[in-house]
């Protein structure tokens, strides 16, 4: 293929890689405006864009490799970045200035940036090549691994660093029974001592894992078919294995700049000088392929984003440089909270250690500091919880001793050390350097006044996630300082939140609204009417708490009916002409064609629309408010009941076929969602709930984007939360895995009541997860490990409702007294709204919607007013 | 059967609506609930939504909700707002004042109001 030579005016850079590291470059080049002057070429290897390596195994626990992306929507095209994939550099002449691909194009460069990354080591041992043998770096790799394990029973990592851990999480999250094998005599050894060492290898041995730790791999041996079946050691003992991973390391990828004589270290790795330059002027290197210029190659991000911002700063003529990293690093392996930062081996002279160990509980923490009480750095284990503030903190005196700083909460510790005391010049982010000044800026300059705002303000928090919860509360700290004052109340009537509305019906067991607003409504409100908001929310704590608190479970009772928004009112939706719409229960989505022939019927003799919802039920719209009734009274008739279709309550539960039908599914999820549907059925709660269940991994019914969606697997289910659709969509997140039924109904029992209990108004379980204190991990260890002691009692609360539960129309049908509401007027109940009309369309009906002249409305007829 | 909010010595009460010079009986009162309306249907085809709030004072305004041009107000929600009564028009949630008819969210839009009373 010809060479394309660059033109005179437009400076071309080529970019060998598209890792996480390359992809900060191009971005850190749009910024600067240097993809408008010059043409930016991108040579990737992979099939794919760059995507977020470090978090690889959140394969396993429901995430996509489009959802592991790095590359926002149309990044490329909209800065004229040309990105060719699945085509790596062959060669480079920096003679001629040119890159060969292997698919054969030959790029002209006036800037070459490599940014190639690194290759997993695999130790030099007999069989390492055998079938079964694996290692762990791309989605590729992790596909291969998760193909191979269906037919697997036992798998063993080479490796007990940070990459190896990870990798035996994801052979646990495949179902083996997973053995790691470490040469050194701890786990990680680089990132903590023996005493951190201690603390993981027993947490993680109590997953069920099995460590062997001080032995090497000598051989990988295999079967007759040449696949692997197992493993020699160095203590003599054999490993009986059917998948290995090597996860012993990596090394710089630094042979294309070798081949084109470009200088690398001994030890591997592409020399670059203080703005990563190479040897050759027009050729940088970043990222893991580089030796920087402390003589150090960085294995971590972070440093990598540095060498991309300084590349990108020379490009643009600003001065930046790189001269060695912070390599702290906070990590979640296996569950467990591992972080290191600063000096944490305690390498400089006349350092002291300050340590905390309960190997009981797995924790473990050490902090290092010198003579004078500066803390030079420290290890965490188990319990990271305060690593932003004490890596912030590095460096400088803390304001309180160091012993407290490393006692648990309630061991006689103060409360914990705030990001208030950290200094304005403290790196809060450290993926994207962003200081705690910065981030008060962004709040008190740039009027952000949440966590998202200020994400995106100052891209703080949006690297690893590490920082997010140091971050809300820098962001609180800082509105409360500048006296923004909110007022947290629900509404005019009531200055408390939703949650402590609850507590106090709860706790009080008030069973009527005017008795609450009253006694505990806002002095002005107090003997009124209430308003809109309060209403609504009062009976919907009313109606999750009925059977509990002794009122009606029946939310048309007495002054409950007062209290419903017009949809409970009249158990129906509103449309736009004042009809109504009806959705009768299907659960699970299973119906008879008996039941369907019933649901034609009725619509055809009331002239109904009707539509598919996507719910998995069907929808009959047109309905005047006094046809209510009559239609009710035949689908309940034929064994119908309320979809609460009306309600901030459940409204369906979604399944695919499963186990029963589809030759894929793993369990007979039908069932499962008719079961949850019915158990929840009618569960009044702060917003509507969706959920759906799957068969199996392919997931058909869209359970990540439920409230609660449940997934099976072969040994049972795994249950999703906090997702949502609509017009701020969120994928759920993994609360539990392979549980039983009895297991999964449980945790879904008192994830809805905790839910139930501490959101606000309208809150969807999505943003609730989101902006609750401490998020996922927390609702877990509420409701998983039972943390605040309140599991029995959830349970409690949902056994009554399930208990309590009865069918609204079937119980308004039975009462005159309830039917009288559904007259059209009360002094002509014969005679329909003339008002409600219909016209044709599409071979069905569609509002005949009145013409509409608000300003004008009824000026005419004021001489009839009083 | 379960408890209603009328008390037996209330059941003869009408509420009756005036038009022009005339008062129209619409229903007896005990057909109210505290906080919800009910429709009627006047003689010129007009409908008037009517209320009564938790002290048992009836209102009522015209029943088309401006913003729509449904006739739902009286499935509204009552409320007050300093003191005085409103009704949340149960699509889009404008509040009407039920003494006057005008819309408290936007100061150029009023419904008809109605003087009513117990007889």
């Amino acid at each position: 293929m010809a060479a394309m030579s660059p033109s005179a005016t437009t400076p071309t850079i080529v970019v060998v890689g598209h890792g996480m590291v390359g992809q900060r470059f191009l971005e850190a080049l749009a910024e600067r405006g240097v993809t408008e002057r010059a043409r930016v070429v991108v040579l990737c290897e992979e099939p794919r864009p760059a995507y977020d390596r470090v978090r690889l195994t959140s394969y396993f626990s429901g995430n996509t490799p489009d959802d592991l992306s790095m590359v926002e929507d149309g990044f490329m095209e909209k800065h004229g970045i040309e990105l060719h994939l699945d085509d790596p550099a062959e060669r480079i002449d920096t003679a001629a200035r040119t890159v060969t691909s292997r698919a054969g194009l030959t790029l002209s460069y006036d800037t070459l940036v490599l940014a190639t990354g690194s290759y997993p080591f695999v130790p030099p041992v007999p069989g390492k090549d055998a079938e079964g043998c694996f290692v762990y770096r791309t989605i590729e790799d992790l596909l291969a691994i998760e193909e191979y394990a269906k037919t697997a029973r036992v798998g063993a990592v080479v490796g007990g660093g940070l990459l190896g851990l990870e990798a035996a999480g994801a052979l646990k999250g495949l179902g083996l029974e997973t053995h790691i094998v470490e040469f050194a005599p701890r786990l990680m050894p680089v990132q903590v001592d023996e005493g951190g060492g201690a603390a993981l290898l027993r947490t993680i041995e109590d997953m069920g894992l099995t460590v062997h730790t001080g032995v090497g791999t000598q051989e990988v041996t295999a079967g007759e078919d040449g696949t692997v079946n197992g493993m020699a050691l160095s203590d003599g003992s054999a490993l009986q294995a059917d998948l290995v991973v090597f996860s012993a390391g990596v090394r710089p990828r630094d042979q294309l700049a070798r081949e084109a004589g470009l200088a690398v270290g001994e030890r591997g790795g592409i020399v670059v000088d203080e703005q990563c330059r190479t040897s050759d002027p027009a050729v940088f290197a970043i990222g893991e392929c580089a030796l920087a210029s402390d003589g150090r190659v960085y294995g971590l991000v972070a440093p990598g984003y540095e060498m991309a911002e300084a590349v990108a700063a020379a490009l643009n003529g600003e001065t930046q440089t790189f001269t060695g990293a912070d390599t702290s690093t906070k990590l979640k392996l296996l569950g467990v909270d591992v972080a290191s930062f600063g000096d944490a081996h305690g390498a400089a002279d006349g350092c002291l250690d300050v340590v905390y160990s309960d190997s009981r509980a797995g924790v473990y923490k050490k902090l290092v500091v010198d003579g004078e009480g500066t803390l030079l750095g420290g290890i965490l284990v188990g319990d990271a919880e305060s690593y932003g503030t004490l890596r912030a903190l590095t460096g400088s005196v803390p304001p309180i001793s160091p012993e407290q700083l490393v006692l648990p909460a309630g061991a006689g510790a103060p409360v914990a050390l705030g990001p208030a005391a950290l200094p304005d010049e403290a790196v809060i982010c450290s993926c994207h350097n962003v200081t705690k000044g910065t981030i008060r800026g962004a709040v008190t300059d740039h009027q952000c006044t949440t966590v998202p705002e200020v994400k995106k303000c100052t891209k703080a928090g949006t690297g690893c996630g590490s920082c997010v919860k140091v971050l809300g509360q820098l962001v609180n700290a800082e509105l409360e300082a500048s006296g923004v004052e909110v007022d947290k109340g629900l509404c005019g009537c009531f200055g408390q939140t939703r949650q402590e509305l609850y507590e106090i019906v709860r706790a009080l067991r008030i069973t009527s609204y005017q008795q609450l607003l009253d006694a505990h409504g806002r002095e002005a409100a107090r003997g009124g009417d209430g308003c809109e908001i309060c209403k609504p929310t009062v009976g919907s704590i009313i109606a999750s708490l009925a059977p509990t608190i002794g009122a009606s479970g029946y939310v048309l009772e007495g002054e409950q009916a007062a209290l419903q928004d017009t949809n409970d009112h009249f158990l129906a939706n509103m449309q736009k002409n004042g009809s109504y719409s009806i959705v009768p229960r299907i659960p699970g989505g299973e119906i008879t064609p008996e039941k369907l022939i019933i649901i034609g019927e009725v619509a055809r003799d009331f002239g109904l629309y009707t539509k598919i919802t996507g719910g998995q039920r069907i929808d009959m719209f047109g309905a005047r408010v006094d046809q209510l009734p009559q239609i009710w009274a035949r689908l309940v008739d034929a064994g119908f009941e309320s979809g609460h279709a009306y309600g901030k309550a459940l409204r369906t539960v979604k399944s695919c076929v499963g186990q029963t039908w589809c030759r894929y599914g793993v369990q007979d999820s039908v069932r499962m969602a008719i079961d949850l549907e019915l158990r929840y059925r009618g569960l009044r709660s702060p917003h509507k709930l969706k959920s759906a269940v799957s068969g199996c991994q392919r997931e058909c019914a869209e359970a990540q984007s439920k409230d609660f969606g449940v997934i099976a697997t072969a040994n049972g289910w795994n249950l999703y939360v906090g997702g949502n659709g609509g017009a701020t969509p969120r994928h759920a997140d993994l609360l539990a895995q392979d549980l039983s039924d009895a297991e999964l109904v449980r945790l879904i029992d008192r994830f809805l009541m905790f839910y139930i209990r501490t959101a606000d108004r309208l809150e969807r379980t999505s943003t609730w997860l989101e902006r609750i204190e401490g998020g996922l991990e927390h609702v877990r260890d509420v409701v998983v490990n039972d943390s605040l002691g309140i599991c029995a009692e959830l349970e409690s609360l949902m056994a009554d409702h399930v208990a309590g539960y009865r069918d609204e129309w079937a119980e308004t049908l039975n009462d005159p007294e309830r039917l009288l509401r559904f007259e059209s007027f009360v002094n002509a109940p014969d005679v329909p709204d003339p008002t409600v009309k219909f016209v044709p369309e599409r071979d069905q009906v569609k509002p005949d919607l009145p013409l509409l002249s608000i300003r004008s409305f009824d000026q005419t007829l004021e001489g009839a007013a009083r | 059967m379960t408890a209603t909010t009328l008390a037996p010595a209330t059941t003869d009460v009408q509420i009756q609506l005036r038009l022009g010079d005339d008062w129209a009986a619409l229903c007896p009162l005990s057909r109210l609930t505290p906080g919800r309306g009910v429709a009627a249907l006047l003689p010129d085809g007009r409908q008037a939504a009517v209320f009564l709030d938790r002290e048992g004072r009836p209102y009522a305004i015209d029943n088309c909700d401006p913003f729509s041009g449904a006739r739902v107000l009286a499935r509204g929600l009552v409320g007050s707002a300093a003191g005085r009564p409103f009704v949340a028009s149960p699509l889009l949630k404008q509040r009407f004042d039920l003494e006057t008819g005008r819309c408290l969210d936007d100061d150029s839009v009023s419904v008809t109001a109605y003087e009513v009373r117990l007889r």
